[in-house]
């Protein structure tokens, strides 16, 4: 039975779960992680009949929640998620179950750190559910908080270096948008009511648009600006120095989330804002797209290969990937490609996932994620070893597992319109091959090092939080239509938006 | 023989020229009192001048300026006393009369 | 012949062949460590067994449809992508051609799993054994099997896994794992050109077609190849030829040909059943496979085709030198199957398609011998190192036996199965019509004297190691030994199907029906181009002569240099000292590659990561210091002009002040000249004015 308002239930429960953590006293924190547990179970279970009951067929947006938030703006509560959203929605949720229980042995300020996870979760299932340009920037700017204090707080050594890179750069992005969002609001009235709109189906009507708004210079400059703020978000060469700093410093479940979702809202946010408000911009500066997504593909790869600490490798590794869905999203003469990129966003996602919560297994036992220090370590943790390759070749690409199917949906589809950039691109699946395989070797492989001998293997725990994740990685690598199905309609409506 | 005003006036500037050079240039401060006391002569001398020459005639002589004058020697003996008193004081404390050497209010 | 099974009924159990051995590597791989080492043998080895069966009945259900046309059973599973303009199938496709390579996988996969048992006997891991090698059976059915070009790269990709993997069984060897990675790294290479084709081939397809052709299935492939021909040529050349060169650059990496062999040698470093499993019989033959299957669309690109056949000779030649001189007993074979490999491509670049598969057959029968018996000796004496062997043949009869069989066959001794099909190979090359004059010739010329290098470094080979006496020391001779029958049984059926394999495709000399070539013949486009069509048997059997007289020359050269009179080859090498060394380091092959691809890379990865730390990071944390510093400086303003404003009110009248309580002198007479001076000056003002 699902109640009424199901997104609204699905953004605040966490929240309430949020308010519960904060009663309890002190010196029960295990009554805390529990209830965080208790808190991320009903909206993956909202989310999994989300995923049964969305209409695949449909074309406008579902489960449609619409409230006058504040009147004297034209302000909506609006809610609502189509074919894009709801992939979204089921990896936040997914990820936010995973993440509570791989955050176990969080033992300081544990109050503190399950509160400011649920507040995040709430934030990040908001702004894939927004509808109402103000209230998706209230989210969005909402996620800014609890993911600086997690970062600042429960950090690494240069935690607080780290956070203030990411709260300034992302603030960077904000202030932008915030921009083009207010051009947007006065540049534009709904028809029925004489009002200026933040609502985004009225502001993707292009006869609403003002003078002011239509005009060339005006909409480029919208365009940009909004991209730079989305292209910090994903992130896209050159703005994506936060990124390795951010990760090697985060604790492991929140890198997951960070890696996991957040950044899938930077091309979320051009997919749900810059296309259906500027489509001929978004047509406009579809190769300039292309051409970053490259950069990001290949320069993403070339770094990675480069670094010694894991994470900042899988934090390069992830610049890397979504340079692919870049790169596919810049596709406009088939959807073959869009829809590899959307679906590269939630393997992403997954793959990511499982990679840190890899890393995190490493880093709690031997607290140092140094490539070089390891070795041989397949001896002493072979099923850790095994998930990890898994992980691993899931990243590389391999056939067979989700990642291919995505990359080689979007370089099929870009090589219509791109040749030499996706031939380039392509390139980019031989380095990746590389610095994984590169990096597997000196951490598992070769001569047992005798310092880590004694590790433990992973534990039940662990493993628990990797297992969905391989079946799924499995599963979509032999049968991507489950994915494939949710999106194609609204993607194809998104194409034809933008082409016109 | 008769005298003029000018002459007195001559007279009492002088009285308060000196009494004012004494007071300005001596160092020991009995000497400044006593050139408090020609200054003050001066005036009052200068009083009774104006006195006698610019009312003689008048039958409404009130004789304003010589009780002035008579207030002056009176505040004058006074503040010689005072005076005297201060000095023997400051000398008591400090043993000296040199009014150089009183600086203690110097800002 | 009657119809044993129903065709239908065989069409709806064809996923059975793949899955068996996935289902064994799922078991194995799941439960492996806990599972007692029997289960596990029996699991390997039965999965695949199972398939074996599945297949045979396949073949007889093939077999059984008496229209060739449509020996051809396809059996769609699922919808595996569709978006947009690219729809593709999970289906398998199980005809003539991809029937010869399940016979093959299957069969000499089981053969090679029994051996395995024996092989891999006492190792702590076998599960893991066992299910790699599952995985590795079910990856190259996959890549046999499926039917479009996306389902064959996942097999193809698949096998590269397995390959990586098994390659570094033994990881806690760096060497070895760095073999493997090697290997990986580059098939991905090649795997780049294969992709890159596909998806040339893809849309100028679907473009030609008006986007109604949204698949990759093989008779989609074959129905649009006339559509490549009226692309619009790219830099000059043919739509057709480019994919069909990038195809073939894919080939080179599975299939270890110039310029991408470099891996396979290093491949050794794996278990000997796996060397011969995937490094001889199976994997690498994968790009031969694939180019057969494409054949419509390399007959439509006859450069490409020249491209493929000069490649194929060329290497053929190239690698045998190599074999000549080497020691590892292991590397003299891989050079063999990089030199054989070369054959094929040969043959399949001179349009003798269903040849190019004959030899496959014979070659994964004795090759796959080559490197049991081999695997046997080292199993025996424990070291690759051929000087430490010799006079094994009295310690090891049943290896020496079978090994001969094998070396007889690949040295192309008339009737074995190697001789009929390397020379029919030669045949048909010399009867080939490629696009230069000459070049076929030349090609059978080049072939012809590998031929003679091969039966010559195989008779090195033979002698080093079963002749004369044992030169591995005392202590290690008391432990020679034959091995145990699980693992001479596949020999011998090996050694079997090595002789008497030719019989599938006899030469056209003996009039009898060459049964492989007719079998494959509906799925080939150039059916009748080779093998049975009308020429002169005169020359046929002079040709066959010519070779025999090579092989046999080949071997006298091996029995004199290393029998007869063993001082001669260090002689030679003395006497041609640079080119033995050359030789003996393989051309320097790999250090050229190191030096013109793998160094400039690591450097162009170091100079990323500085530039990313340095000068990307660097102008963003100076961005950061140059705000940092600008807010200084606001704040330097703030606090001298702002806040200065008020101490500045504050401080002048404290500087006034103090200048004026120099007034204050305390001295009376001094407060008495100002007063007079005010006096005076009041005096003079009212007097002026």
């Amino acid at each position: 039975m699902l109640p009424d308002h199901l997104l609204s239930w699905m953004i605040f429960f966490p929240l309430l779960g949020a308010g519960l953590i904060l009663l309890v006293p002190k010196r029960y924190p295990t009554l805390m992680k529990l209830i965080a547990v208790a808190a991320t179970i009903p909206p993956l279970w909202w989310a999994a009949n989300l995923y049964v009951q969305f209409d695949r067929w449909g074309t406008g947006f579902q489960y449609v929640e619409k409230v006058p938030w504040i009147k004297d703006f034209n302000i909506h509560y609006f809610l609502g998620i189509d074919g894009i959203s709801v992939p979204m929605v089921l990896l936040t949720a997914l990820l936010a179950f995973i993440c509570v229980i791989a955050s176990w042995n969080i033992n300081e300020h544990v109050r503190g750190y399950f509160a400011l996870f649920l507040l995040l979760d709430t934030a990040m299932v908001g702004v894939f559910c927004a509808l109402d340009f103000f209230l998706f920037y209230v989210f969005w700017e909402l996620m800014l908080l609890p993911m600086y204090f997690l970062i600042g707080v429960w950090g690494g050594p240069n935690k607080e270096y780290a956070a203030i890179k990411f709260f300034l750069f992302t603030l960077v992005g904000s202030v932008l948008m915030l921009v083009v969002m207010l051009v947007f609001y006065f540049g534009s009235v709904e028809p029925s009511t004489g009002l200026h709109s933040f609502d985004l189906t009225i502001l993707a009507d292009q006869s609403v648009h003002q003078a002011f708004l239509k005009n060339h210079t005006i909409r480029w400059l919208c365009y940009v600006g909004l991209f730079i703020g989305f292209a910090i978000k994903i992130p896209l060469v050159p703005f994506h120095t936060w990124l390795p700093d951010a990760h090697v410093e985060a604790p492991t479940a929140v890198s997951v989330i960070l890696a996991g979702v957040l950044l899938k809202m930077g091309t979320y946010g051009i997919l749900r804002i810059s296309y259906p408000v500027l489509p001929d911009m978004a047509l406009a500066f579809a190769l300039y797209a292309a051409i970053l997504g490259l950069i990001s593909i290949i320069y993403g790869a070339l770094c990675a290969m480069a670094q010694t600490d894991m994470k900042k490798l899988i934090a390069y590794s992830s610049i890397s990937h979504m340079g692919f869905v870049m790169l596919g999203m810049s596709v406009f003469t088939n959807t073959t490609a869009i829809n590899g990129a959307v679906l590269q966003m939630f393997n992403h996602g997954t793959v990511t996932a499982m990679l840190f919560l890899l890393v995190g297994v490493i880093y709690d036992r031997a607290h140092t994620r140094d490539i070089d220090g390891f070795g041989g370590l397949a001896k002493t943790m072979p099923v850790y070893a095994g998930y990890t390759g898994l992980a691993f070749f899931a990243a590389l690409g391999l056939p067979g597992l989700s990642s291919f199917i995505s990359e080689a949906l979007v370089l099929v589809g870009s090589f219509q319109q791109y040749k030499i950039i996706t031939i380039t691109a392509t390139t980019g699946i031989v380095l990746t091959a590389a610095y994984f395989l590169w990096t597997m070797q000196r951490v598992f492989l070769g001569p047992q090092n005798k310092k880590w001998a004694e590790l433990p293997e992973i534990s039940l725990r662990e493993a628990f939080t990797l297992t969905p994740l391989a079946l799924i990685v499995i599963l979509l690598g032999f049968y991507p239509m489950p994915v494939l199905d949710l999106i194609g309609t609204t993607l194809k409506h998104t194409v034809a938006m933008v082409v016109g | 023989m008769s005298y003029s005003l000018p002459s007195f006036l001559v007279v009492s500037s002088l009285l308060f020229c000196l009494g004012m050079y004494t007071v300005l240039t001596r160092r020991n401060a009995i000497g400044i009192l006593m050139g408090i006391e020609l200054v003050l002569n001066g005036a009052g001398l200068n009083f009774v001048a104006f006195s006698r020459f610019l009312e003689p005639s008048q039958t409404t002589n009130l004789l304003s300026g010589q009780v002035f004058t008579l207030f002056i020697i009176a505040v004058a003996a006074a503040e010689v006393a005072v005076a005297l008193a201060i000095v023997l004081s400051l000398y008591s404390r400090m043993k000296t009369i040199d009014v150089e050497e009183f600086k203690q209010l110097q800002g | 012949m009657a119809k044993l099974i129903d065709p239908q009924h065989m069409k709806s159990i064809l996923w059975l062949i793949p899955c068996l051995p996935l289902a064994g590597a799922v078991i194995n791989g799941l439960l492996g460590r806990r599972l007692p080492a029997r289960l596990i043998h029996f699991i390997g080895c039965a999965s695949v067994f199972m398939a074996f069966l599945v297949s045979v009945a396949g073949f007889f259900t093939l077999l059984g449809i008496e229209e060739p046309q449509q020996r051809l059973l396809i059996q769609s599973l699922y919808q595996w992508i569709l978006t947009g303009s690219f729809s593709l199938e999970v289906a398998f496709r199980l005809d003539p051609l991809s029937m010869v390579l399940c016979l093959v996988v299957t069969g000499v996969g089981f053969l090679i799993h029994l051996y395995s048992v024996g092989y891999m006997a006492g190792d702590e891991s076998q599960g893991r054994y066992f299910a790699y090698l599952n995985l590795f059976t079910f990856s190259m059915l996959l890549l046999v099997l499926g039917d479009n070009l996306l389902l064959m790269f996942v097999g193809w990709e698949g096998v590269g896994l397995c390959s990586y993997l098994l390659i570094g069984f033994w990881f806690t060897d760096l060497e070895k794992a760095q073999a493997g990675m090697k290997a990986f790294i580059v098939n991905r290479v090649g795997d780049f050109g294969f992709f890159v084709g596909l998806m040339l081939l893809f849309w100028t397809l679907f473009e030609g077609s008006n986007g109604t052709m949204t698949g990759l299935s093989f008779q989609q492939l074959r129905e649009g190849i006339p559509l490549l021909g009226t692309a619009r040529p790219i830099l000059g050349v043919g739509v057709a030829t480019w994919v069909a060169l990038l195809f073939f650059f894919g080939a080179t990496g599975k299939s270890a040909q110039i310029p991408l062999y470099i891996w396979l040698p290093d491949a050794m470093a794996g278990p000997t059943p796996v060397s011969a499993f995937i490094h001889a019989a199976t994997m690498v033959t994968a790009g031969v496979y694939m180019i057969v299957r494409l054949n419509f669309l390399y007959v439509a690109a006859p450069v490409a085709m020249a491209v493929v056949a000069v490649v194929g000779g060329v290497t053929a030649f190239y690698a045998a030198t190599i074999a000549l001189t080497q020691n590892d007993i292991k590397r003299v074979l891989a050079y063999s199957t990089i030199s054989q490999l070369g054959y094929m491509f040969l043959a399949v670049g001179v349009a003798a398609f269903s040849t190019g598969i004959f030899h496959l057959v014979t070659h994964a029968f004795f090759k796959a011998l080559l490197f049991l018996g081999a695997g046997s000796v080292i199993h025996a004496v424990h070291s690759n190192d051929m000087q430490e062997m010799g006079g094994l043949k009295k310690y090891m009869p049943h290896t020496y036996l079978t090994f001969m069989a094998a070396y007889l066959a690949i040295s192309g001794i008339p009737p074995l199965s190697g001789f009929m099909s390397k020379d029919e190979i030669l045949w048909a090359t010399f009867n080939s019509h490629l696009p230069v004059a000459g070049l076929g010739k030349a090609l059978w010329a080049l072939g012809l004297l590998t031929a003679g290098l091969t039966a010559f470094y195989m008779t090195r080979l033979v002698v080093l190691t079963f002749m004369g006496s044992f030169r591995g020391g005392s202590e290690k001779e008391k432990h020679l030994h034959e091995s145990p029958s699980v693992m001479t049984l596949p020999l011998m059926a090996l050694a079997v199907l090595s002789v008497a394999g030719g019989v599938i495709g006899l030469p056209a000399v003996t009039h009898l029906p060459n049964l492989l070539h007719d079998f494959l013949g509906p799925v080939l486009s150039s059916h009748g181009t080779s093998g049975h069509q009308a020429h002169a048997y005169g020359l046929e059997v002079l040709l066959m002569l010519i070779s025999t007289g090579v092989a046999a020359t080949g071997i006298y050269l091996g029995w004199l240099f290393y029998v007869k009179r063993p001082e001669l080859p260090a002689k030679l090498a003395a006497r041609f000292a640079s080119l033995y060394q050359v030789l003996n380091e393989k051309y320097y092959v790999d250090e050229i590659y190191q030096a013109l691809f793998v160094r400039p890379l690591l450097k162009l990865v170091a100079l990323s990561g500085r530039f990313d730390l340095n000068t990307i990071d660097g102008a963003v944390n100076l961005s950061s210091r140059v705000t940092v510093k600008f807010a200084f400086l606001i704040g330097w303003e703030d606090l001298k002009i702002v806040d200065g404003a008020v101490n500045g009110l504050a401080d002048i009248f404290k500087r006034w002040g103090a200048a004026l309580r120099r007034l204050q002198t305390g001295r009376v007479q001094h407060y008495l000249y100002s007063v007079v001076l005010g006096i005076f000056l009041l005096s003079v003002a009212m007097i002026m004015f």
